[in-house]
């Protein structure tokens, strides 16, 4: 649904929408009220608890539940035995994920499970399950799975995308190819040309709250199920295959949502709850301790990738490649074709290549994180553009500037731009006190820009006027970052109320038409758009009432500030009805009056930021420490402002911690080494700075208000800027993520025994 | 193994339970007392997201047992409130926008209490280090530290 | 007749063209012709592919109109996180 004819969001004087009140979750949040995973209970509950793999790679040969199944107060047990024997394709691998089949392809991967009467009876019962393993070799780095010889996962994957196809199996699920054409002429074209190889580890989305679950199955087949997710209409499709229920037959309650940035996207513990509730006939509460979390939910791909560059002195990008091979785990979907199609996404290219290759390995599946695949490459494609902006002498925006995609341009991944805000991104940034402030010793400045896809998808919205002029909205994604308080100022925008007269609330599957996950940036957008247009169904309901009562055609009546009037002295001299007076007499005027929208959203439009980072280097000991930090970012119109910079602010904070600390360590023997916050280091109030937001507002040309999604790119800039910041601080190229100390320090090292250059 | 009987004061209420000997006061609070305010988050005492006090000394309820609480004093997020006046802290991490999936925001409040005890009047720089036990992985801290210097500035106004 | 530009492994199993001509006047008839026309490239459209027409990216809409003249640009299916 386009931007309104009528509306310019930049001039456009709205009423509530752009203020900052206070969000209809927010007293439950501040006082422990909030329902979140763990917190539902349930008479005759049973505690669930699952048996993992301690093994990296292994066939299972059998399972003996007999001693376990004996242990007083265990109610059930379920094995790959009580999941269907075959699936349809598209849940293979979430299938084989949620329960091990033939192998245990990761350290943590789930083989069996309990239901006991008490945790510690759970734990005991698990510790007498005997698992019979044939060990086999296993291979966890990216690198080492794509070389011949390596221990092969599954011995039907044959790499798509090479023609002609191997004949033989490996760990290359795919390999998939962009651009438009030929970098080889553009690096001709060049006089500076620059290519580097950059690692990235893999890192976990760090949501505090671990996944969490009540499962609930009558013996008549019917369930009921209480999760902590992203999108609980996918939790009921996926769990109802995978147990053989009619998706009516269960019914999703997505409860308080304690982070999820992607890693809530899937499911991992609910099929196994069901099933066990199914097979006890008792509520089943099933919770990841943090270890599980960390072994066995969906962290993000580590990255291998070599990225060239050529520019003419004048900084004219003329030709670019970049190859980049992901590892996603045991199963395939790294997002290495979301991170080939985003590596040049800025730019403005004749000439651009990039080649991708999904590698699996015996680490758990990967989940989205935040603009998956995107943060890695731009941490190799704004390296490269940093050292080059440099060997030419031209300041780093300006580099940009001179490169930068806008309307019309043909973009790197196929489509040509829309209306885009990546050069007022970099205006901004460059315009601001931060780009100019003076630097101490040790310290480095980073610039870097970036992009994120918008989706659009499947969305519902219900709007109920109440007896007293008061409005139910009922949305169906969950929120993960404000959206209530958002929807409840667009409905109360067009609907001409006060804010705190609508409340909103996220339903549960069996009261709501079908609703995409809330990923993909995609819910102030979507939801929104369908609140706005579920509204304005409700206005024309209420004119319609209005015009019965006067007697007069619906077409007479129109609707301002939260009146309904006649349009003009010639339908009738009435006197306006608010929404209070037509909700009072609604029951006796043709009965309640509602409005609802069902839509598959299109019209997302993208979202580009620019990054400034100020990096402080201690030499002796490797610490990098971020001085100051600046978002820039396009919202296209930011329906809360406050809850557009906290998205801001939480995706730079993680790509802090994703570029100085935070990495999946895997020991020789294939177990993670390092499944806990104390050594899995994510970032602390005492690490990080204020981080200053400027909120850019292009619209989008495909949302009435002009809105952006915005919660994703703010991830993708920061692993750059902050190597750019440390590279520059340090007199050498970091090309390795995270730029912990130790690994710092050997750059340096290296640098000054004559193998590195900046 | 038998329960241990345990007589505790808990936001200013007496109460009493039976709990195994190695259960934790989490587990106590969020599964025998029904107050699921307090969150585990990694029960290994590295997030905070389980912050209680005890005889009003910050800790972990997650590292301390339920027979811990034992003639003690015990203050949750549930009582940080006072009937329906919002703390001043309360108030502000709405005013300010300090939580945005509010997971962490309990620990983070009963922490932030405890500090403004010691140091009414602390630097950004005691704030950050004061908090740094407190894992939150939406906001970036930016807006909870604001949040935290306006309620101290209001409480100092008294 | 709509001129379509493959991405990627689109382009790889429609034995490497990167532009193809197909009768289509909405998405749907587009995705069936194409995987009439190009078997290879069958499965993968069966596991989804979103379609870009002139610059708007569309995920799961069969039903959209291409007007003619458009420029259409399939990729693979995409989700965020």
């Amino acid at each position: 649904m386009p931007l309104d004819a009528n509306l310019d969001p930049r001039t456009h004087v709205f009423k509530v929408v752009g203020t900052r009140p206070l969000r209809p979750d927010g007293v439950d949040k501040v006082t422990g009220r909030a329902k979140f995973g763990a917190d539902a209970n349930a008479p005759g509950m049973l505690v669930g608890k699952i048996l993992r793999s301690p093994h990296p790679h292994a066939r299972i040969r059998a399972i003996h539940t007999a001693k376990a199944a004996k242990l007083p107060g265990v109610k059930a047990i379920v094995t790959r035995e009580d999941f269907p024997n075959s699936v349809d394709a598209s849940l293979r691998d979430v299938h084989y994920n949620v329960m091990a089949r033939e192998k245990a392809l990761y350290d943590g991967h789930a083989v069996a499970a309990v239901a006991a009467t008490s945790a510690a009876i759970a734990r005991k019962a698990l510790k007498l399950i005997e698992v019979d393993y044939e060990i086999l070799p296993h291979v966890t780095d990216v690198d080492e799975a794509m070389k011949p010889g390596a221990p092969i996962l599954h011995s039907d994957m044959i790499t798509e995308g090479v023609e002609p196809a191997p004949t033989k199996p490996s760990n290359i699920a795919g390999r998939h190819e962009f651009g438009h054409g030929d970098p080889e002429e553009g690096f001709k074209q060049a006089d500076h040309v620059i290519e580097r190889v950059f690692k990235t580890e893999a890192t976990h989305q760090g949501y505090i709250e671990p996944h969490a679950c009540l499962a609930s199955v009558g013996s008549d087949g019917t369930g009921e199920l209480w999760v902590c997710t992203q999108g609980h209409f996918m939790v009921r499709d996926t769990c109802a295959a995978l147990l053989g229920m009619d998706v009516s037959r269960l019914r999703v309650t997505a409860s308080e949502i304690g982070g999820g940035f992607g890693g809530k996207t899937t499911v991992f513990i609910e099929p196994v709850a069901l099933a066990l509730s199914r097979k006890a006939g008792r509520p089943v509460k099933l919770v990841m301790s943090r270890e599980e979390v960390f072994r066995a939910s969906g962290p993000t791909s580590s990255t291998s990738m070599t990225v060239k560059i050529g520019v003419t002195k004048g900084g004219r990008i003329t030709g670019a490649f970049a190859e980049l091979r992901f590892q996603g785990g045991a199963f395939t979907g790294s997002p290495v074709v979301l991170g080939a199609m985003s590596a040049f996404a800025c730019y403005d290219l004749e000439h651009v290549k990039v080649v991708g290759y999904d590698v699996v390995t015996n680490r758990p599946k990967q989940a989205a994180y935040r603009a998956p695949g995107a943060p890695m490459v731009a941490f190799a494609v704004e390296s490269v553009l940093d050292e080059l902006a440099n060997k030419i002498r031209m300041d780093p925006i300006e580099l940009r500037l001179k490169n930068a995609a806008k309307e019309g341009t043909r973009s790197s991944y196929g489509p040509k731009y829309n209306r885009i805000g990546l050069i007022d991104c970099l205006e901004a940034a460059r315009k601001h006190p931060h780009y100019k402030a003076p630097l101490g010793p040790n310290q480095g400045r980073g610039v870097s820009a970036g992009f994120w896809f918008n989706f659009g998808g499947q969305t519902c919205v219900s709007l109920n006027v109440n007896i007293d002029g008061t409005v139910a909205l009922v949305v169906g994604t969950p929120d993960i970052g404000g959206s209530r308080a958002s929807m409840c100022l667009m409905a109360a925008e067009e609907l001409g109320i006060p804010y705190d007269k609508v409340r909103a609330i996220v339903a549960d599957t069996g009261s709501l038409g079908y609703n995409d996950i809330s990923e993909g940036s995609r819910v102030t957008f979507s939801t929104g758009l369908a609140t706005i247009s579920a509204a304005r169904d409700a206005v024309a309901k209420l004119c319609a009432r209005a015009a019965k009562i006067w007697g007069i055609p619906a077409d007479a009546v129109t609707w301002e500030n939260g009146h309904a009037k006649p349009s003009g002295p010639n339908a009738g001299n009435f006197e306006p009805l608010s929404l209070e007076d037509l909700a009072k007499k609604a029951a006796k005027t043709g009965g309640p009056i509602a409005g609802h929208y069902e839509v598959n959203a299109d019209g997302a439009g993208v979202s580009f930021a620019v990054h400034l980072a100020d990096a402080e280097l201690d030499r002796e000991t490797g610490r990098v420490q971020i001085k100051r930090y600046t978002v820039v970012q396009d919202a296209g119109k930011a329906i809360h402002p406050s809850y557009v910079e906290g998205q801001f602010q939480g995706g730079a904070a993680q790509g802090i911690g994703w570029a100085i600390n935070e990495e999946y360590i895997y020991g020789k023997d294939g177990r993670l080494q390092n499944p806990g916050f104390l050594d899995y280091r994510v970032p602390v109030a005492s690490d990080l700075p204020m981080i200053d937001t400027v909120i850019v507002e292009v619209p989008n040309p495909g949302h009435p208000y002009g809105v952006r999604g915005v919660g994703e790119t703010s991830i993708v800039p920061p692993l750059a800027a902050i190597a750019n910041a440390v590279s520059a601080a340090a007199g050498v190229r970091m090309t390795q993520l995270p730029m912990s100390a130790p690994r710092v320090l050997k750059t340096m090292d290296e640098a000054k025994r004559g193998s590195r250059r900046r | 193994m038998p329960q241990v009987r345990v007589s505790t004061t808990i936001n200013g209420d007496a109460v009493s339970y039976l709990c195994e000997v190695d259960e934790t006061l989490l587990d106590v609070l969020r599964d025998r007392l029904g107050l699921t305010g307090s969150k585990e988050g990694c029960g290994t005492g590295d997030c905070g997201a389980c912050s209680v006090t005890l005889d009003g000394r910050l800790v972990c309820s997650c590292l301390v047992l339920g027979a811990e609480a034992e003639g003690r004093e015990i203050r949750t997020v549930e009582g940080i409130a006072t009937g329906d006046t919002l703390h001043p802290l309360q108030q502000k991490f709405l005013e300010f926008a300090a939580l945005q999936c509010g997971i962490c925001t309990p620990g983070f409040l009963v922490a932030a209490k405890a500090l403004l005890e010691k140091k009414p009047d602390p630097t950004e720089s005691e704030i950050r280090f004061g908090l740094a036990g407190n894992l939150c992985r939406c906001t970036g801290y930016d807006k909870i530290v604001r949040a935290v210097q306006a309620a101290a500035a209001e409480m100092r106004k008294g | 007749m709509v001129q379509v530009m493959l991405s990627g492994p689109l382009k790889a199993a429609a034995g490497g063209q990167a532009k193809v001509e197909v009768e289509a006047a909405t998405i749907h008839q587009l995705l069936s012709r194409l995987g009439q026309d190009h078997p290879k490239l069958k499965p993968m459209l069966e596991r989804g592919v979103a379609v870009a027409i002139d610059g708007q990216i569309y995920r799961d809409d069969w039903l959209r109109p291409i007007p003619p003249g458009s420029e259409v640009v399939l990729l693979p299916r995409m989700a965020g996180g």
